[in-house]
């Protein structure tokens, strides 16, 4: 079981126990009430991997999955969340650290460039995939625009999608 | 950490990938599993957290500041302000920064009760949380002086700033441009205006300072130079520079906004001088208002021509903002007067001051607004004088730098307009506004010239190679999201023959040799220069120990006489008869071997920028007014590509860059009160998913290496430039309504 890094006492009086599963793992925490599942991840968790772009539920980079269900950690409080599963980006490989097709995918087609919204997409894009509603470019699309990519990879992005819906392994489109 | 493998990434090992090779980034499994760290991601137990509170009026001053109900928040460790912070330098000189503008006094964050503008830093909570930060942030109270402000540029007085800044030199006339104007029997006159645009880079601004016990600091900065950060903050403070270090080895993307050390650094600095303890600032997004921004524009442009379309006349005046302390310029007016053979121009430009924080680059700054501005007039002019917009860029077309007059080392301009045109099928384009339709949709199709400069900066780069036959490249620099990493690492391996996984490219830390900050599209070209310079002195090196060696199989050869494979130098004439690099080490008995070089640009007379055609099909719903862009082709001349998928997606980015121009980004100030209103990602509209569509991007490759020595002249920029006036000029064939007033949102268009 993990430990969170305990912070300054004021908080300890508040905390709430809450019982999570992260990537798998089973976390036993005392949270304080106003804690966002964000705040939680990065700077007790030390799981950074979700980015804080906004924290205000405008951007999605702080995209992360509770039960399968994609939403802006950001948004939630985590002792909200008691008895849910979470999965963040750093538990989409598999143990033996070989990539997730989305990720392999995002490499491939370069769906990224500074990488700070990546995680996010990629969190959100399995969503997605879990939600089985978007197949054709146009809805991926519509379906990823809670996440804002200010690099502008959005072609990229949605190439990446596409071939993993349609469980293929193209080559990146190259410019002439 | 678990080591994280990637099949895509594993399958380009042992490739020796040079220049032109569609590498995957080297760094690519670190940033799509987490693993890649920002500056606000390096944490140690001891570590503070600052607030920012910053001033809730657009100027004046502090008359009194009560922080008393903030210290006494249990976890509260100070707070920080005018009255109480450590002593900075008095000189303005040691505060001007790489990108700092040559005339004015830099800010200084938390130096006095003055406040400069909206949005300014006025104090700084440190506690032992973020959110008991957060929440004491709140307790600060100020009484507030006001003072007469001016946030609205229409209002400011314009001026001519008497020392430009470097680069932007005032722009030079030609001809009598008002007598042949006025002889001139086509002629247009446009007014146009651009509003301000705040960069908005996905990472949030931040600093971590860390205090280690011998006294030294370890800073990890947001920048787009550490080198900057680092010569600035030991100049401001008075640290000493051999005991601070700055690392920024992942930054979540800046576009300018990153070129001078922002005030989350200077705070949280001056918090860990005082308290000699670990800090970290993080802006807010919000916070991320009040620093640089590129400036609002108004724009005169006239253009006179014959009844062919040839130019006769250019006249252009500018007006930009600039802060009541700083005088930053940009170049608006000398695309135009470049870029088209005309004997007459007038140009004229001008900064006004405004109560904001001083204007930044952004994104090709200058060019992204000049140019765009300019192909919109030269779309009025086209059907004002009856040309395809097309035919009219080809009949005024420069062969030479028409404001240097002087020859480009080179111009592939006229290819990328044919093979742009010719993937956008713009022949078939019929040219009467509204003529395009489906259903209740009205089709447009626009295209547009963009240009940028092709920029090298002195950098120098170490390359050491090791007794395994692994090669380490460094530099100073940074990678914004461009792809350095990848970049410098192909560039590494084409020198040396090395394959890619063998070979580590570090950059983003002070300690390495110097690198210029990461701008203007000049990385790939300075960088990449240095490293091959480096990689073939060290390879020279290595074949002069070879040389040297009893019964050398290599005795004798010279440099001319080998090739590099695959870790391994062999004679062309005979490859068997050779070695590898860890058979040379072993029989000298190295550890390594070191070189370090400088790469700077070569010395030229010729005029160096790189050039686009970019055309764009937009649909436009007749009833609502709703605007989209479905199609772009955008054919770019930009020497020789490095990496045609890093590029491509350089190029996409712009034109993302351009698409937010032309429609969503504004920021929007309530000049009674002077502040950004809209200062949020839900107000601020920047492109998402389904605004962008599928880009289509040419590269014309360059033989040309004068404007580079490795024959590379940046992509970062060109992509924005030409890309607004491309979908302003469509939604002008799509409505037959002229609109030169930036960004072009549904109100404007279904108004009349
Ligand atoms: S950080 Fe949560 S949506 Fe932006
Ligand atoms: S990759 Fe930089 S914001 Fe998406």
């Amino acid at each position: 079981m993990k430990q969170a890094t305990s912070p300054a006492g004021v908080e300890r009086q508040d905390a709430c126990p809450t019982r999570l599963t992260i990537n798998g793992e089973i976390v036993e925490l005392a949270i304080p009430p106003w804690t966002s599942l964000l705040d939680l991840l990065r700077e007790r968790l030390a799981l950074t991997g979700t980015k804080k772009g906004c924290d205000h539920g405008q951007c999605g980079a702080c995209t992360v999955l509770i039960d399968g269900r994609r939403i802006n950690s950001c948004l939630k409080l985590a002792v909200t969340l008691d008895g849910t599963e979470i999965t963040t980006i750093e538990g989409l490989a598999g143990v033996d650290g070989s990539l997730h097709p989305l990720q392999e995918a995002f490499i491939r087609h370069d769906g990224f460039q500074c990488g700070y919204c990546t995680p996010g997409q990629i969190c959100s894009a399995q969503g997605l995939l879990n939600e089985a509603q978007a197949t054709t470019r146009a809805e991926i699309r519509e379906h990823m625009s809670g996440n804002i990519c200010r690099c502008g990879a959005y072609p990229n992005i949605v190439d990446a999608i596409e071939d993993v819906i349609h469980k293929r392994n193209s080559d990146p489109r190259m410019p002439e | 950490m678990k080591e994280m493998k990637s099949q895509t990434l594993q399958a380009q090992e042992g490739r020796n990938a040079g220049f032109g090779t569609a590498l995957s980034r080297v760094d690519g499994a670190a940033k799509v599993t987490g693993q890649a760290k920002y500056a606000a991601e390096f944490t140690r137990p001891d570590l503070l957290f600052g607030v920012v509170y910053t001033a809730r009026i657009a100027k004046g001053k502090i008359k009194r500041i009560d922080t008393s109900r903030a210290l006494a928040m249990d976890g509260v460790v100070d707070v920080l302000t005018h009255e109480n912070s450590p002593r900075v330098t008095h000189f303005d000189l040691k505060l001007k920064d790489m990108s700092a503008p040559t005339v004015g006094h830099p800010f200084r964050a938390l130096d006095s009760d003055d406040i400069l503008y909206p949005g300014q830093p006025i104090a700084l909570v440190v506690a032992e949380t973020l959110e008991i930060a957060r929440a004491a942030a709140r307790l600060v109270d100020v009484d507030y002086e006001w003072q007469d402000f001016e946030t609205d540029l229409k209002r400011a007085t314009p001026f001519v700033p008497k020392v430009p800044g470097v680069g932007e030199r005032k722009p030079k006339s030609r001809g009598k441009a008002e007598a042949a104007f006025a002889s001139s029997p086509v002629q247009i006159t446009g007014d146009y205006h651009l509003m301000p645009e705040h960069h908005n880079p996905m990472e949030l601004f931040a600093s971590t300072v860390f205090c280690e016990d011998d006294g030294r600091l370890t800073i990890y900065d947001k920048t787009q130079g550490v080198k900057n950060s680092h010569c600035y903050i030991c100049n401001a403070m008075g640290f000493k520079r051999a005991k601070v270090r700055v690392l920024s080895p992942f930054v979540g993307g800046a576009f300018g906004s990153a070129l001078r050390p922002q005030y989350q650094l200077w705070l949280a600095a001056l918090a860990a001088k005082k308290l000699e303890r670990s800090v970290r600032v993080v802006m807010t997004r919000q916070e991320m208002f009040g620093h640089g921004y590129r400036p609002e524009c108004y724009n005169r442009i006239q253009l006179g021509a014959d009844d062919q379309g040839h130019l006769k006349a250019i006249i252009n005046s500018a007006v930009t903002g600039t802060s009541s302390y700083e005088n930053y310029t940009e170049s608006i007016v000398s695309w135009g007067g470049m870029l088209y053979q005309c004997d007459n121009a007038k140009l004229d430009y001008q900064i006004a001051r405004v109560d904001t924080a001083t204007p930044c680059n952004m994104r090709a700054p200058g060019g992204a607004t000049g140019t765009n501005m300019f192909e919109i007039a030269m779309d009025e002019l086209a059907y004002a004088s009856n040309v395809d917009p097309l035919e009219l860029r080809l009949r005024n077309y420069a062969e030479r730098h028409q404001l240097k007059d002087r020859d480009y080392t080179s111009k592939a301009l006229r290819d990328c307009y044919q093979r742009g045109a010719r993937k956008f099928g713009w022949e078939k384009r019929s040219p009467e506004p509204r003529s395009m339709r489906e259903g209740h949709e009205l089709i447009g199709w626009g295209m547009a010239t963009g240009v940028w400069d092709a920029m090298m900066a002195p950098t120098s780069v170490r390359a050491t190679l090791h007794a395994d036959g692994s090669l380490e490249v460094g530099t100073a620099t940074a990678d914004i999201g461009p792809g350095t990493y990848t970049m410098m690492t192909q560039i590494a391996s084409d020198a040396t023959g090395i394959p890619v996984e063998r070979i580590t490219a570090k950059l983003g830390d002070s300690d390495l040799p110097f690198a210029p900050v990461e701008g203007g599209s000049a990385t790939a070209a300075s960088a990449g220069t240095a490293v091959q310079k480096a990689c073939h002195a060290l390879m020279k090196q290595v074949l002069e120990q070879a040389n040297q060696l009893e019964n050398s199989p290599l005795s004798g050869a010279r440099m001319e006489d080998v090739d590099l494979v695959g870790g391994r130098i062999q004679l062309s004439e005979n490859p068997a008869q050779g070695m590898s690099f860890s058979e040379v080490f072993t029989a000298a008995g190295l550890d390594s071997l070191e070189a370090k070089k400088f790469g700077r640009p070569r010395m030229t007379r010729k005029a160096r920028n790189t050039h686009s055609a970019v055309f764009v099909e937009v649909r436009v719903d007749e009833e609502v007014g709703m605007a989209r862009v479905t199609r772009v082709v955008n054919a770019v001349a930009a020497g020789r590509i490095i990496n045609p998928k890093t590029a491509r997606s350089q190029i996409i980015g712009g034109v993302v860059f351009g698409i937010g121009m032309a429609l969503e980004e504004e920021s929007l100030a309530d000049h009674r009160i002077g502040r950004w209103m809209n200062h949020n990602l839900a107000e601020y509209h920047v492109p998402v998913n389904a605004d962008v569509p599928d880009i289509d991007v040419i590269f014309v490759e360059e033989e040309d290496h004068e404007a580079s020595p490795i024959g590379v002249k940046g992509v970062g920029e060109i992509g924005v430039c030409g890309t607004a006036a491309a979908i302003a000029n469509a939604l002008f064939h799509a409505t037959g309504k002229r609109l030169r007033d930036l960004p072009i949102t549904i109100d404007k268009l279904v108004t009349d």
